[in-house]
């Protein structure tokens, strides 16, 4: 078993890396093989100047060698080279710099998201088929339906504009309010009908009735038994939950101009900064892979039915 | 009456029997017509109210945004305040709903009918309702044929790997692992971002329909069928292992019969039931590329691109962003329901 288990995280850890891996090289030759280069496009610049600028970031050399030199920088030094449109500034520092604002904005929601969708779906499942029930299971329904631009702006249209209740800038700790309500909304709407069905499940099993029968307490068969098997299921939810933080956070910065990381990304692509553009891509979607592959190894930690394979 | 020469002989004497009565023949006749498999799972949908009603909600939005244009006065491209020979008429920008430009005000002093602008004009002066229905049929194009695309590749790759099993399987489910496995969204914007640039449709058929339409195509096939590809995989090999499949085959029903009767009809509701869930899917892709810019190429109008043109004049025409997103929650909320509906409907291991 323990052997297995070692040959499966392994396995699991170069798959990731392979992922990474593939990430880095894809990015690397889609964005170079977009027609007229970085340089195309600006007030006319003149030949020389295009044949500097192109020196100056080793655009001149072969495809193959500017690929090995990305890749090697990336690997020993982090190093995702300069960005082209903000002038004297590196991709890593831009990148720290708007993580530390959107991680705090992606945690914080996270954490609301699983804590309150959680108490919902318990709740559902508890007094299933009542009104409060089915009114949870509509209001989930219709935040799952909602696309986040649209919540975010709604929000902001009743909470700051119409009420002012809000600031509608979210540079501000209190501006991180509706922020954080609009990326969690969604998130909060999956994790809660997750837990309402995999609550029905659980408590419908032998062990729960076993459990009833034998006088145990009803909160200690709700939290010991229930819930806790019952919240294995919404621990795979997990990885995708950062992936979709990690794209609802552009939306959302862009709405209440939040100085992080996905501001940052789309401004990249707007102004067509290319070296931007590729390390956003390869570190956000690195944090994505990781983060899954722990909630994949949590998974098989915390439920031991679940075989190796 | 036994036979007298041979006492343990097991035959029966037919003098024993009795003619069956009218009561006896009434208790085996059919009480109602044999029903089939999907006779079953539409009735059981409609006897559903809430994908009842999401069914017809989609079929109404579908007819109208492909019948409304045909004869609505105005099109979508079309800036009415442009006429020819003439400056522009800047009283048709930013109409509100139900109001009209200055020269048809004086049309209508003359006594002459005119169209009103349900929902007003935008900032260019172009009619605001046809251009909503417009987007509507746009984002449902995009989300129906992404499906279907989605659809196809997954379903011949995933019934590959699953009928062929062994090397086959294992090199197909690698890959499908590896892509899995990236951030779909991610790749989904780099991609359209090079695509967008690099696409070239210019003189040809597709031209009308615009690269960045057909570059969100090309992205939804080359990353959407994996799920669809393993779970139709999934399907095959346990289908292949249930026990009445084995009891099928122990009465020696042959090959094609259990292929007809056992195994499509058990995996097709399946795939039904995710391709309808996969076009709100497609519809929320589509509105979040929009959104970044990355959508539906100018004049055309998607529910993403409207919504997203619409934030810039929110405090003033809070109308024209609430619109769309009623639209596009008005969709994908059906849509999600009717899924949710023929799930209950047709998936049969929930009927236990």
């Amino acid at each position: 078993m323990s052997s297995k288990m070692m040959f499966y995280i392994l396995k699991r850890v170069l798959l990731a890396l392979l992922t990474i891996w593939i990430v880095i090289t894809v990015t690397f030759f889609v964005m170079h093989s977009i027609p007229g280069g970085p340089f195309v496009g600006e007030k006319a610049i003149s030949k020389e100047a295009t044949a500097a600028l192109e020196a100056k970031f080793g655009l001149d050399k072969p495809l193959f060698e500017q690929y090995t030199t990305y890749l090697s920088d990336i690997v020993t030094k982090f190093d995702f080279g300069p960005s082209l449109k903000q002038r004297g500034r590196m991709v890593i520092d831009i990148i720290v710099d708007g993580m530390q604002t959107s991680a705090k904005l992606g945690l914080i929601a996270a954490c609301a998201a699983a804590l309150t969708g959680i108490t919902l779906g318990a709740i559902a499942a508890l007094r299933r088929n009542t009104i409060l029930d089915k009114v949870i299971m509509v209001i989930t329904t219709a935040f799952v339906s909602m696309p986040s631009f649209i919540m975010g702006t709604f929000l902001l249209l009743i909470f700051s504009v119409a009420l002012g209740w809000l600031p509608a800038n979210g540079t501000t700790s209190q501006g991180l309010i509706l922020p954080v309500i609009t990326l969690m909304l969604y998130p909060m709407a999956y994790i809660t009908r997750l837990t309402r069905s995999s609550m029905l499940d659980v408590l419908g099993q032998d062990y729960i009735r076993t459990a009833r029968a034998k006088g145990v307490p009803a909160p200690k068969v709700i939290f010991g038994h229930a819930l806790k098997n019952s919240l294995i299921p919404v621990l795979t939810y997990f990885g995708p939950m950062l992936a979709f933080i990690v794209t609802g956070s552009m939306v959302v910065e862009q709405i209440f101009a939040v100085p992080g990381i996905g501001r940052q990304f789309i401004s990249a692509i707007i102004n067509r900064d290319y070296t931007m553009i590729m390390g956003t891509t390869i570190v956000l979607a690195s944090l994505i892979v990781v983060m899954n592959l722990v909630t994949d190894l949590l998974y098989k930690a915390v439920d031991p039915r679940i075989e190796f394979d | 009456m036994t036979n007298k020469n041979k006492p343990f002989s097991l035959h029966l004497n037919p003098n024993l029997f009795e003619d069956a009565t009218d009561a006896d023949k009434e208790y085996i006749s059919k009480m109602r017509p044999s029903s089939t498999f999907f006779k079953d799972g539409v009735k059981r949908l409609l006897k559903n109210k809430v994908a009842t009603v999401s069914l017809i909600v989609v079929v109404l939005i579908t007819l109208s945004s492909i019948l409304l244009p045909l004869f609505w006065p105005y099109a979508y491209q079309q800036f009415l305040g442009n006429t020819p020979g003439k400056p522009m008429d800047r009283s048709y920008n930013n109409l509100a709903p139900f109001e009209y430009g200055a020269t048809e005000l004086e049309r209508i002093e003359n006594g002459e009918y005119i169209f009103p602008h349900i929902f007003g004009t935008d900032g260019q002066g172009r009619d605001y309702f046809i251009r909503v229905v417009y987007g509507t049929r746009i984002s449902l194009a995009v989300g129906f044929f992404a499906s279907i695309i989605v659809l196809m590749i997954g379903m011949s790759i995933g019934s590959i790997a699953g009928y062929f099993g062994g090397k086959v399987d294992l090199a197909i489910m690698r890959v499908v692992d590896i892509i899995y496995s990236l951030p779909d969204m991610l790749v989904i914007i780099l991609l359209s971002v090079v695509l967008n640039k690099s696409l070239n449709v210019e003189g040809t058929f597709l031209e009308k329909i615009g690269s960045n339409v057909i570059s969100m195509f090309i992205v939804f096939a080359l990353l959407y069928w994996v799920s669809m590809a393993r779970m139709i995989r999934g399907q095959i090999l346990s289908l292949r292992e249930q026990e009445y499949v084995l009891s099928a085959q122990a009465t020696g029903a042959k090959g094609k019969w259990i292929i007809r009767k056992h195994l499509i009809p058990n995996c097709i509701s399946v795939v039904i039931i995710s391709t309808a869930l996969q076009i709100p899917n497609a519809i929320f892709t589509e509105s979040f590329l929009s959104f970044l810019g990355l959508g539906v190429n100018a004049p055309m109008p998607s529910l993403g691109s409207l919504a997203s043109d619409a934030l810039n004049g929110i405090n003033t025409y809070p109308h024209r962003l609430i619109i769309p997103a009623l639209v596009i929650c008005l969709i994908v909320l059906s849509l999600n329901l009717f899924g949710d509906g023929l799930r209950d409907a047709f998936d049969p291991k929930l009927n236990a």
